[in-house]
């Protein structure tokens, strides 16, 4: 573990923003919330955050993205597959976040070669910072992602004056070239380790069971359709909580066509299974036509469909979903402790 | 083991870039189904096994699955059946031969072959439940010996429905297969001296040995449930039943999730399914 001063990390993002090719993001305030958003200054970080609003998923898998061109000429006709590069340097990446994108790399790496991803992803640096703040609708203790020991290139933690830094990479070792730092003191790493600890006691919610149960537990709770329909009974389908969700990644694909009609473009953009037509067939047949059957879909992936094929539980705890509900019913932590509380009544 | 979706064509900086086909012939098969027979470049086979299907991309338009109608052993040009229904489907009626359109794939799990060979085929196809089918018909027919006894019972809503209308009347003249055929009714304006009623009023009628038949049934979603209850009825096991699922499909390769029928993606474990592996799946609603 190395040590840097915080002014040395200032003048670290500082020289990147100014001279890395790469757009660097991070951590700001956007009027009552948290966003990642480009940095014009390494003060707009404000790495004390709780949650943002939209996770940095947006930069290896962003809400648009072209898959595909073509042109029509007189007799001919050309077709390009696009694979933007386009990475990002992302500030202020909390553990539940740097858990999600594992997931997705997982899938869209390791298993299904998605080429527009994995570009993005390689080009990417990810630097995450220990959570300092805990948001009230977080419960990643609970699913094991409120620290995590790889998938960054740098992890810092604040220590006031100055911040300690877990080197993941070889690509973050690079980074830290340029500035000083020394090793951390035992002390320093004991106090890392506390802060870490202490973490655990700062939730206010929390799952009662182990997630490991919960494959089981839905898979068991799946006919329970009292249950799903009394849930989904405010669900406005609005689709919001596959949005902001970190380990979502649904998407449409779409035809753009450019004004002359001769050309354009393929597009992809995220996609949710709460959506009405989500699951609808050409000549209007819906595989999941009820609110309370897309809603119970969506917790069956996350605890269940996806563990199957993948072995991960494809919610990480952030709470985001809890946050931007307004009717109130997509916390994963609430609906998985009334099935167990249900299953043993 | 069965194989996995084999790929002989190089894909671009994706799997995302379709390669470019010829439409080389369009024959009208109804008022809504036309036939459009697709070259690749330089003559490349698409190497599908039967039942697996391909992405096609209109220009401008969109792209949309749909099942090989060709049988692999059909070297050269393949085939898809296409119904207008929408706006790619519409667009495809529109075109021309020696226009091009876009291919991905073949994707998907098709019929088992080798899992069926030795057996006898019952197949079972309802409205353009043909075009997959029918790559596993003619599959079928062109292997003699491969299998046992061959059986097609084919519905649809009335008599101008009926696809491959050349392909059926050569299957009920044939004495290598046994071809039945129903629709559900007949308008005035229309002539059908057979038989009329719901595809499953040809199955109490059929004999077959349930101990060594297999049914390949792909039709509207309506027809699975009554389908295989019409097989259970005659002694079929379930084990012996294979069918062809449809879904709403956008990338074609397990990413999307609009194909997801509960854990499994129909793109990826399917369109073709052993029936026990979907049978207690509340989405496949068979
Ligand atoms: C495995 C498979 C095999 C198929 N084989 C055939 C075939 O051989 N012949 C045939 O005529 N049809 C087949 N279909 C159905 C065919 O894909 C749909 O009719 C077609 O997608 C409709 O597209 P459209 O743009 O014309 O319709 P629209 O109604 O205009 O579709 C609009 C949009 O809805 C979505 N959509 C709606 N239904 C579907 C669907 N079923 N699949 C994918 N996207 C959908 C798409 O995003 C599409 O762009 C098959 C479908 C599947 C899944
Ligand atoms: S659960 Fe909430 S956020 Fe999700 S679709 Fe329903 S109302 Fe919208
Ligand atoms: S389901 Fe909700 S809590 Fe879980 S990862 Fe997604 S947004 Fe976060
Ligand atoms: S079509 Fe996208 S997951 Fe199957």
């Amino acid at each position: 573990m190395k040590v840097i001063d915080r002014s040395d990390f200032t003048a670290l993002i500082e020289e990147l923003i100014a001279s890395d090719p790469r757009e660097v993001v991070g951590v700001q305030e956007s009027g009552e919330q948290y966003v990642f958003d480009r940095l014009e200054s390494a003060e707009q970080l404000a790495l004390e955050h709780d949650l943002t609003a939209l996770s940095p998923k947006k930069y290896v898998m962003p809400q648009r993205e072209t898959l595909l061109t073509y042109e029509q000429t007189d007799d001919d006709y050309e077709m390009r597959a696009e694979a933007d590069p386009t990475g990002h340097i992302v500030v202020g990446v909390h553990p539940y976040d740097l858990a999600a994108i594992n997931q997705l790399d997982k899938i869209f790496i390791d298993t299904l070669q998605d080429e527009p991803y994995r570009r993005k992803r390689e080009h990417s640096v990810l630097i995450g910072v220990t959570m300092q703040d805990v948001a009230d609708t977080c419960f990643a203790a609970s699913m094991g992602t409120a620290t995590i020991d790889s998938g960054y290139d740098l992890m810092v933690t604040d220590l006031g004056d100055r911040f300690a830094v877990d080197i993941g990479t070889f690509e973050g070792d690079q980074l830290l070239e340029s500035v000083p730092t020394r090793n951390a003191s035992a002390e320093e790493v004991e106090r890392v380790a506390e802060i870490k600890a202490d973490l655990e006691d700062a939730f206010d919610r929390e799952l009662a069971f182990p997630p490991a149960a919960l494959p089981t537990l839905l898979e068991a709770s799946y006919d329970d359709m009292d249950f799903w329909e009394d849930y989904a009974e405010q669900c406005l389908s609005c689709g919001t909580c596959n949005v902001v969700c970190p380990t979502c990644f649904c998407f449409s694909v779409d035809m753009i066509r450019d004004l002359e009609g001769d050309s354009g473009r393929q597009e992809r953009r995220w996609d949710g299974c709460l959506l009405e037509d989500f699951a609808t067939v050409a000549q209007g047949e819906n595989f999941r036509e009820e609110v309370a059957q897309r809603h119970r879909h969506r917790f069956m992936r996350k605890g269940w469909y996806i563990y199957e094929r993948y072995g991960d539980i494809a919610c990480v705890g952030c709470g985001r979903c809890t946050r931007h509900c307004v009717a109130g019913v997509a916390d994963p932590c609430e609906v998985y402790n009334e099935l167990r509380e249900g299953q043993h009544a | 083991m069965r194989s996995q979706t084999r790929k002989r064509f190089e894909h671009g900086e994706s799997e995302y870039q379709p390669i470019e086909g010829q439409i080389v012939w369009i024959d009208d098969h109804t008022d809504d189904d036309k036939l459009f027979v697709i070259d690749l470049p330089d003559g490349v086979a698409l190497d599908h096994e039967p039942g697996q299907f391909v992405q096609l991309f209109v220009p401008g338009v969109g792209e949309a699955p749909f099942s090989i109608a060709s049988s692999p052993t059909n070297e050269g040009p393949f085939e898809l059946c296409i119904r207008a229904v929408g706006n790619v489907t519409n667009a495809i009626h529109d075109m021309e031969a020696g226009d091009v359109v876009g291919i991905r794939g073949p994707y998907g799990q098709g019929f088992d072959v080798d899992a069926i060979a030795g057996e006898d085929l019952l197949f079972i196809a309802g409205g353009i439940g043909l075009a997959p089918l029918r790559s596993v018909i003619n599959y079928a027919l062109d292997r003699p010996g491969e299998f046992g006894e061959l059986t097609t019972l084919y519905g649809c809503t009335e008599p101008a429905e009926q696809l491959f209308p050349e392909e059926l009347d050569s299957w009920a003249g044939s004495d290598v297969m046994d071809y039945r055929e129903t629709v559900d009714e007949v308008p005035e304006d229309q002539a059908w001296d057979g038989n009329i009623g719901v595809i499953t009023s040809l199955i109490p009628p059929l004999e077959f040995d349930p101990e060594s038949t297999v049914a390949l049934v792909c039709g509207p979603p309506v027809m699975y449930r009554f389908v295989i209850k019409a097989l259970r009825e005659k002694g079929l096991a379930d084990d012996r039943i294979y069918l062809s699922l449809e879904r709403n499909m956008h990338c074609g390769r397990g990413l999307c999730g609009h194909c997801q029928l509960n854990e499994l993606y129909v793109c990826l474990d399917g369109p073709v399914f052993h029936y026990p592996t979907v049978r207690d799946k509340e989405e496949a609603e068979v």
